[in-house]
């Protein structure tokens, strides 16, 4: 007869085993990136334009163009992302409606990120004449960090206990005061962190600015939203794939840029869940 | 006066609200706009079984039977990668794991969740693509297998993240009476917990699939992009996604080219529709 135990220990290794397969490269892929990256980065590298054809000097540019890419998305994204989660939190009923907005918001976030990229082409580049530029690419990345915005901000408004929301409204005061000075300052840490984990990914992505923004090489930096701008993924991409003989350590380095870049945005993230979860008192 | 400032606030609200439906739709609405032209040319029968794609010769072949088959074989090869694996590392977090070192684990599934792809396409260049080409000792490591292996390892935190919250929601009361007639923890997990947690995992799984068969950069920098019918898994493949984002800045507005690129993103965006809306109403079943 089969022994249960004996079983159990072989299901419970080959788990295991799954877990170290996904786990055990992660950990791998961050120390190679930190220890092949690392030699690269140095005042220069952040500080100066690309020489030589992307092979030598820095990667300034592509670091602005992202920081301008971001903030305009966010500019764009939070407000709407915002009033969108406290109308499903506050003002929806559990109505007809209020299912197709939450489907239409999960295929807002399962809606490939190439075809945002075709989207803003279509609509922001050439419908709307704003032509490759940091206005179309911001708009196209703030449509696609929507989904977060409103997810994450819609968890951190629902999670206030009702009860607030009725001594506000017993004394008297309207549903948007309410919202406004009770429900809102209250939500504040958990629609910072979706605010936040939304910029991490606008960061990252690659397909939707390939068409809409990102610049092959640009000597210097953009003036105005309507400029083209390089941008550090697809920059990444490029001196991966499109320029040859670029050196292994400028790759590292880019990848490096990017990667803490984008890490630090999801750790402040968690940091500030994590702190507003220990604080709260409800 | 304030009556009528709060009255505007809540149009807004609900304007923003609307939103999300409005971009969807505004989405789609732009893909047909610029792709069902190339329908003009082509049939779209044609358009989706022709043979060859070759978008630049004259007149221009689209046929993108080459592209979904590409995109399929990477999709069945992460998914049988990933399935597996992404299940059962939901399981080690869910129910094995002691408590300390199932944060550690979770942190490690959202730090992967977090990575752009971009760069894990470029760390797949350097080090899975040698490795398959000398294991195999191929010409090039720029295959589909490559691509498979990448995008299973993207699909793992949608997997991960979802099947862990599935068996999570498992009535306690369900363990504890499978534990008390007697049964080990793996059968508990195996006969009751698995099955009552099935629909959640499918939506994982169907969302992760959903999320392989979107994935733009990194497959378009492993898999070597041969716009042709693959016959062997060891073989270069392009999917659809990496046609569109590697062709695009060639095209000239307007062109057929540019327009069939258009209805590829249709065939795409109506893919990850229905994968999507399906996922959904599996996790809605399960409530």
């Amino acid at each position: 007869m089969r022994n249960p135990y004996r079983t159990q220990n072989i299901a419970f290794f080959f788990l295991l085993l799954a877990t170290l397969l996904i786990v055990v490269p992660v950990g791998l892929i961050v120390v190679i990136i930190i220890q092949k990256g690392l030699p690269a980065i140095n005042w220069q590298f952040l500080s100066d334009i690309p020489r030589q054809g992307m092979r030598a000097g820095g990667i300034f540019p592509a670091i602005v163009g992202t920081l301008y890419l971001v903030t305009g998305a966010i500019i764009f994204a939070l407000p709407i992302g915002l009033l969108a989660a406290i109308y499903l939190s506050e003002y929806s009923k559990d109505n007809l409606l209020n299912r197709l907005i939450k489907l239409a918001i999960i295929n807002l976030a399962g809606v490939p990120s190439v075809v945002y990229g075709l989207f803003g082409l279509a609509l922001f580049v050439v419908f709307f004449k704003f032509g490759a530029s940091i206005l179309s690419g911001s708009l196209t990345l703030g449509i696609m960090i929507l989904p977060v915005i409103i997810t994450t901000s819609r968890e951190a408004l629902e999670s206030l206990p009702y009860s607030f929301r009725e001594v506000s409204l017993s004394l008297g005061a309207s549903k948007w005061q309410t919202i406004r000075h009770i429900v809102l300052p209250n939500a504040i840490p958990g629609i910072l962190t979706g605010t936040i984990l939304g910029l991490g990914r606008a960061a990252g992505e690659t397909a939707p600015i390939l068409f809409t923004v990102a610049a092959f090489y640009l000597p210097q930096l953009p003036t105005s939203i309507f400029d083209q701008a390089m941008a550090l993924p697809y920059h990444l991409y490029v001196i991966s794939t499109q320029v040859p003989n670029v050196d292994e350590k400028t790759r590292y380095g880019t990848a490096l840029v990017l990667l803490t870049l984008v890490l630090f945005m999801n750790l402040v993230a968690i940091i500030i869940r994590y702190r507003f979860r220990k604080r709260k008192k409800w | 006066m304030r009556k009528l400032k709060e009255l505007i606030i809540e149009k807004l609200i609900l304007i923003c609200g609307l939103a999300s439906i409005f971009f969807v739709a505004l989405i789609f609405l732009f893909l047909l706009k610029e792709g069902l032209a190339v329908f003009k040319i082509v049939s779209p029968f044609k358009f989706l079984f022709g043979k060859s794609w070759y978008p630049i010769s004259e007149p221009p072949q689209l046929g993108i039977l080459p592209l979904i088959l590409g995109s399929l074989l990477v999709t069945v090869g992460a998914a049988i990668i990933s399935i597996p694996v992404g299940v059962g590392c939901a399981i080690y977090i869910a129910e094995i794991a002691p408590l300390k070192i199932k944060e550690t684990l979770k942190a490690g599934i959202e730090l992967l969740a977090a990575i752009p792809s971009v760069v894990l396409g470029f760390i797949g260049m350097v080090t899975l693509v040698p490795l398959v080409k000398n294991l195999f000792h191929l010409p090039t490591g720029l295959t589909a297998l490559s691509g498979s292996i990448m995008l299973a390892f993207m699909a793992m935190p949608t997997i991960v993240s979802i099947a862990e919250d599935a068996l999570y929601s498992v009535p306690k009361t369900y363990k504890e009476g499978a534990f008390a007639l007697g049964a080990t923890h793996w059968q508990t997990i195996w006969r009751v917990m698995l099955p009552a947690a099935s629909s959640g995992i499918l939506a994982a799984v169907m969302l992760g699939i959903g999320r392989v068969i979107g994935e733009t950069m990194a497959v378009m920098m492993i898999t070597g992009n041969a716009a042709v019918i693959p016959n062997s898994i060891l073989a270069p493949v392009r999917t659809l996604t990496a046609t569109i984002a590697a062709e695009m800045g060639e095209a000239v507005v307007g062109s057929e080219h540019y327009f069939a690129l258009f209805a590829i993103g249709i065939v795409l965006f109506v893919i990850s529709f229905a994968i999507n809306v399906s996922a959904d109403l599996f996790l809605h079943k399960r409530q």
